[in-house]
């Protein structure tokens, strides 16, 4: 049961990639962190002191809220201008395979004893875009979307279409997905124009870069 | 906004009322409500919750939402005449939290993580039917079944499918009571939407299944006329203060339906009734210019069905649209929202030509569909 590819020509740019796995930190394809930590919640918070970030709104998000905002800052901070769009006309495409189970399963646990509604509110995948969204005041169309597993096509084609149809004039996609031990961010910056370094938005590049390892 | 007409061929409501949208239209014709009353933790709270004889016949294999699933697409696909082996035919499926009462009886392993993932659900429904193409699967909050029915809309405007079906489905757990009720957001009565004395909703369990085309032969049929999606970058658990992020949404969708506000003859509102939602709603509506026509909210029918309220909702508001003939908000008595939006207190009948459906949840998500004949 393979999806249609209908991509036909690239016509947009990754002006911008980031990733976050078990133990490194890239951006634009560049080892920029690397760490050795057996916990996943205990790697972003490295990752949140040694980036030098300063939201305390950060700790008190779950950790698939954590691991896609980090993605996220790390992914804009540089070249990426928010007074040159609209916040009408930013938006996201994400995905993942657990939802926010790592939450979820916290959460529960809290219900035998009282409910919390501080966990509560992150047994949502597309929380984490919310999360993105205050941080960056971005108002544009935003979808979270649960794969079994990453699939650069499929990604590809939604953005493509948001481009395409001027419903966004910039759009951050990936994968950002969490679960106990196991834990993985995946983020592009795609624009119209290309700038210093762009990449083309195809296939082969966005697959490339989701494939780093440290 | 470009492309092929994309009609609505089919649909399900499978609920507390009924296993068929017909049913269903006749229980509310008769002004039936699915929500009643029930206790958590000594609290009371009220839902429209399958009692056991209304919930589909078992099925091995299959998990409740999973067979909810199956029960709405089946009918649904049944009354198209469409085949799911078809080349040319997507499935795509909408929940905010599919099969997480797994975790209240199931004993938590690796595999039971696998088992509860909306996409080994989606897969066994696709499998189940034989769909030929991997699903789609959408968990966007309370926006997931508007987003979807826009997803679906967009494959087939590119050409991408010729038919697409949509569904979606959510169950009370106690995980989800448990969690409205630590938000102080459950009503102990029936809700009541945009009311002065509304104080907070009820939850609903249901499915329903809406089936795409953009096959010339269905012309006539209601057309899925556009949309708008917006995220009001303000709050995760609170809406936006002044409406402006879904009233942007709205405007999206009337200019991809190439409509201004003049053109919508009827709007089918989110209206869950707590304070804050319908406050921000009657808020974007005005700023839309739309607060005179005429609106309702069905959560008093079906309480919130969560990642399935966008497509149940607008499967009524379709069959409404063909009749002319508009259910009533119940609950509502006496305005209780700043702006003065036109809330239906009761049943009415005009002359309606499109209609649009709006909906918002948490991490700030809104979204607004255009249907049309």
């Amino acid at each position: 049961m393979e999806q249609r590819i209908n991509v036909l020509s690239a016509s947009y740019f990754i002006s911008s990639s980031s990733s976050i796995g078990n133990g490194f930190v890239h951006k634009d394809g560049t080892l920029i962190f690397e760490q050795t930590v057996s916990e996943g919640s205990a790697l972003l918070l490295s990752v949140y002191q040694h980036l030098g970030f300063n939201y305390p709104k950060f700790y008190k998000m779950d950790n698939l809220a954590k691991l896609g905002w980090l993605a996220a800052e790390n992914l804009l901070t540089g070249d990426f201008k928010h007074e040159s769009y609209h916040p009408e006309r930013v938006g996201l495409v994400l995905a993942n395979t657990n939802s926010s189970l790592d939450d979820d399963m916290k959460y529960w646990n809290s219900v035998k004893d009282i409910a919390s509604p501080s966990l509560f509110v992150y047994t949502l995948p597309n929380i984490v875009i919310g999360e993105i969204c205050i941080r960056n005041g971005f108002k544009g169309e935003h979808t979270f979307y649960i794969q079994e597993k990453f699939d650069a096509n499929f990604i590809i084609q939604q953005v493509n279409y948001l481009l395409d149809n001027d419903i966004l004039d910039a759009c951050i996609c990936g994968w950002v997905d969490f679960l106990e031990k196991d834990f993985k961010a995946v983020l592009f910056l795609v624009e119209k124009k290309a700038i210093d370094l762009a990449m083309a938005f195809n296939a082969e590049n966005v697959t490339s870069v989701f494939n780093l390892s440290a | 906004m470009s492309g092929r007409d994309v009609f609505v061929i089919a649909d399900n409501v499978f609920s507390p009322l009924g296993k068929t949208t017909a049913e269903n239209f006749s229980g509310l014709k008769q002004n039936r409500s699915a929500v009643k009353p029930y206790q958590y933790r000594s609290q009371a709270y009220c839902a429209s919750l399958f009692d056991i004889g209304e919930f589909p016949a078992s099925q091995t294999g299959y998990t409740k939402f999973e067979q909810l699933l199956i029960a709405s697409i089946q009918n649904a696909l049944g009354l198209s005449g469409l085949s799911a082996l078809d080349e040319k035919t997507v499935l795509i499926i909408s929940s905010t939290k599919g099969n997480i009462g797994l975790l209240e009886t199931e004993p938590v392993t690796p595999a039971l993580h696998e088992r509860i993932g909306l996409s080994t659900s989606a897969e066994l429904v696709a499998e189940y039917f034989g769909f030929q193409h991997k699903p789609i699967v959408i968990s966007n909050a309370c926006v997931s079944g508007v987003v979807a029915i826009l997803a679906g809309m967009r494959m087939l405007r590119s050409g991408q499918f010729e038919h697409a079906v949509i569904a979606g489905a959510e169950l009370v757990s106690e995980f989800i009571v448990s969690g409205f009720q630590s938000f102080q957001a459950l009503s102990p009565q029936q809700c009541r939407p945009f009311d002065k004395n509304r104080d907070g909703l009820n939850l609903g369990e249901g499915a329903a299944t809406i089936i795409l085309s953009s096959d010339k032969k269905y012309e006539g049929a209601i057309k899925v006329l556009g949309g708008g999606i917006s995220n009001d970058a303000n709050h995760i658990s609170g809406p936006s203060r002044t409406g402006q992020e879904l009233a942007n949404a709205i405007e999206v969708a009337l200019k991809d339906a190439r409509f201004s506000a003049g053109d919508i003859d009827f709007i089918s509102a989110h209206g869950t009734a707590t304070q804050y939602n319908d406050e921000m709603e009657a808020n974007a509506i005005a700023l839309a210019g739309l607060e005179s026509v005429p609106l309702n909210s069905l959560k008093g029918y079906y309480g919130h069905t969560l990642g399935a309220a966008g497509i149940l909702e607008s499967v009524i508001s379709i069959q409404s649209l063909k009749g002319n003939f508009f259910f009533a908000t119940p609950g509502f008595e006496e305005t209780g929202v700043t702006k003065p939006v036109n809330v239906s207190a009761g049943a009415f009948q005009i002359p309606a030509k499109n209609l649009l459906k709006t909906a918002s949840g948490f991490g700030g998500c809104n979204a607004a569909v255009v249907f049309g004949k």
